[in-house]
């Protein structure tokens, strides 16, 4: 997703207020940006508490800030600037993590973001922002750029099968339609169940839904969706985060207080730390997010 | 610098601005008097003589608000019936700078290590909107032990943000003893001579000298040193680390005062 990032930002970057601040990250792909804004493309080098301050401080002078670093360095290590000088401050200083969840794979736990969004939306004034696809990023730089609320936007790869004709951007769509149970899934990782679940005949398919926009109370679930839970009494939840603080517990409570009962399964990302280190691919599938691990979990959701 | 009203300072007028800062911490039972003490002769001078309509001040020791609270009494920026609310309930008046409602508060402060990246931040703003104004930071010396103190001094120097001034409260006592015995830096200054900034070091409490040290004016970062004294001012409190964190009782109160004499 960083291609169309660097497009949309270098479209926004025709605004004469727009700055952008990388952790010394961007190599190969950010150039065209740093040509297009010159002295508003700031190199903060490897000091990313100093970054957020600083991107803080430049919203306060009226300018329009953009944080970018690989997703664990945007958000874990500035944590306090990110809540005292932004949160507090109701700034709006929009970070961009690349390579969220299990992203850069066989890095290394260091450079995983497993609770990300979990951990930001604990603070107020910030929405997070997870791209389901590609072509989602445009419309995710303009309406981030367009709240007055600080943002999160946590990048991954588009995984669509090549055959799959994308929907236009919302913050929740339904991506394959069917009689079955309901599957909400966060981000890119929703786009790597479609292929699965298409192949499934109609009447047992479930209903795939994607959501790119947290936290609930600013972008709550569609009524279909809700409607769906409510007649089957149960739904299933994948996210490439872990599970406290996750999507799923907020939205069991978001069920729970409008009075709409379900049997959930969850899947997510299971630990930091496995035997082995492996792509994003293979650390999806030792958490059990990979489609078969789906498709063996919607079996027992199933009635006999 | 253009500025609207400047309240020329002596002896005098900082007698009553200590006075009235030792009274508003008193009447409020709040401790971290001696930082603010260290700090007042300095805060004083930027708000009634330094500071112009474009110019911001960062206050990055924000355990010393109460002495911002009373330089901006003292500049005719806070009321008196504001002060009186100091660490009291439903107060805009916190212990630690807040984050909005006070004009001249521009950051919530009181972590320590955050207030140099905000002010590196703003003096930025303004060289890329092609604004002028000065930035000031007023950070503590313990801070010095923080990390992002020094990312926020390679990047002001890096950029060269010469409409940044750093000023650090050089009083050698910080939370739980000494900044020599804790994580000593000392001499601090031979620490900081290395970066491409301008380098004063001054008597923190000297009108005269600070002025000076102030109006130097060259094309990179300044850095003043400010040799100051915890509690500066009251005799039992000066260099005790006890007045770091103690509220005053009454007997105290009338000693510091009566020491103050009756300007």
């Amino acid at each position: 997703m960083r291609k169309q990032l660097c497009d949309a930002l270098v479209e926004r970057a025709r605004q004469p207020h727009m700055a952008f601040l990388t952790g010394d990250l961007g190599f190969m792909a950010l150039e065209p940006l740093q040509q297009a804004l010159g002295r508003r493309f700031i190199n903060a080098g490897v000091a990313e508490q100093n970054m957020i301050s600083v991107a803080a401080a430049l919203a306060r002078q009226g300018l329009d800030p953009w944080v970018y670093s690989i997703a664990p360095f945007c958000y874990a290590r500035p944590f306090e600037q990110i809540r005292n000088d932004i949160a507090f401050h109701a700034l709006p200083v929009r970070l961009i993590g690349n390579g969220g969840g299990y992203g850069y794979g066989v890095m290394g736990p260091t450079h995983h973001a497993i609770e990300d969004y979990g951990v930001l939306l604990t603070l107020p004034n910030l929405k997070a922002y997870i791209p389901v696809f590609d072509a989602d990023v445009g419309a995710v730089v303009s309406t981030a750029g367009a709240s007055p609320k600080a943002a999160y936007i946590r990048l991954g790869r588009g995984e669509q099968p090549a055959d799959y004709q994308v929907p236009a951007y919302a913050p929740w769509r339904c991506l394959v339609r069917g009689d079955g149970l309901p599957v909400i899934a966060v981000g890119p990782l929703a786009s790597t169940y479609i292929a699965a679940l298409r192949a499934m005949p109609e009447s047992v398919r479930p209903s795939l839904w994607a959501v790119a926009e947290l936290p609930l109370a600013l972008n709550p679930p569609p009524g279909e969706l809700l409607a769906q839970i409510a007649a089957l009494g149960r739904l299933c939840i994948a996210e490439e985060h872990v599970e406290r603080g996750g999507f799923a517990s907020e939205f069991a409570l978001y069920l729970m207080r409008n009075g709409i009962g379900a049997q959930l399964k969850l899947l997510c990302a299971r630990a930091h730390h496995y035997a082995r280190y492996g792509s994003q691919s293979y650390l999806r599938k030792e958490s059990g997010l990979d489609p078969e691990h789906l498709l063996r979990t919607l079996a027992e959701l199933s009635p006999a | 610098m253009a500025m609207t009203q400047v309240h020329l300072l002596d002896a005098d007028r900082l007698a009553q601005i200590r006075k009235r800062l030792i009274r508003m911490h008193y009447e409020s039972g709040v401790g971290h008097i001696g930082g603010n003490l260290s700090a007042i002769d300095t805060l004083a001078l930027l708000f009634n003589e330094r500071l112009g309509p474009q110019d911001q001040f960062v206050l990055s020791k924000g355990h010393s608000a109460g002495a911002l609270y009373v330089a901006l009494w003292s500049a005719g920026r806070l009321s008196d019936e504001a002060l009186c609310t100091f660490h009291r309930d439903a107060t805009l008046l916190a212990g630690h700078p807040p984050a909005q409602g006070i004009d001249g508060v521009l950051f919530a402060t009181g972590s320590l290590g955050h207030g140099l990246s905000l002010a590196a931040g703003t003096a930025l703003g303004y060289r890329l909107q092609e604004q002028h104004g000065q930035v000031f930071c007023l950070t503590s010396d313990g801070e010095w032990q923080e990390g992002s103190t020094w990312e926020a001094l390679i990047f002001a120097c890096h950029h060269r943000l010469e409409n940044l001034t750093i000023l650090v409260d050089h009083n050698r006592l910080q939370g739980f003893g000494e900044t020599g015995d804790i994580a000593s830096m000392a001499p601090l200054w031979e620490k900081l001579q290395g970066f491409e900034l301008d380098l004063q070091i001054i008597d923190g409490h000297d009108l005269d000298a600070l002025r000076s040290a102030l109006a130097h004016h060259v094309p990179r970062p300044r850095l003043i040193v400010l040799e100051t004294i915890k509690g500066k001012g009251v005799s039992f409190m000066e260099n005790r680390m006890e007045w770091h964190y103690l509220p005053l009782d009454e007997m105290d109160y009338r000693r510091a005062i009566e020491e103050l004499g009756q300007a």
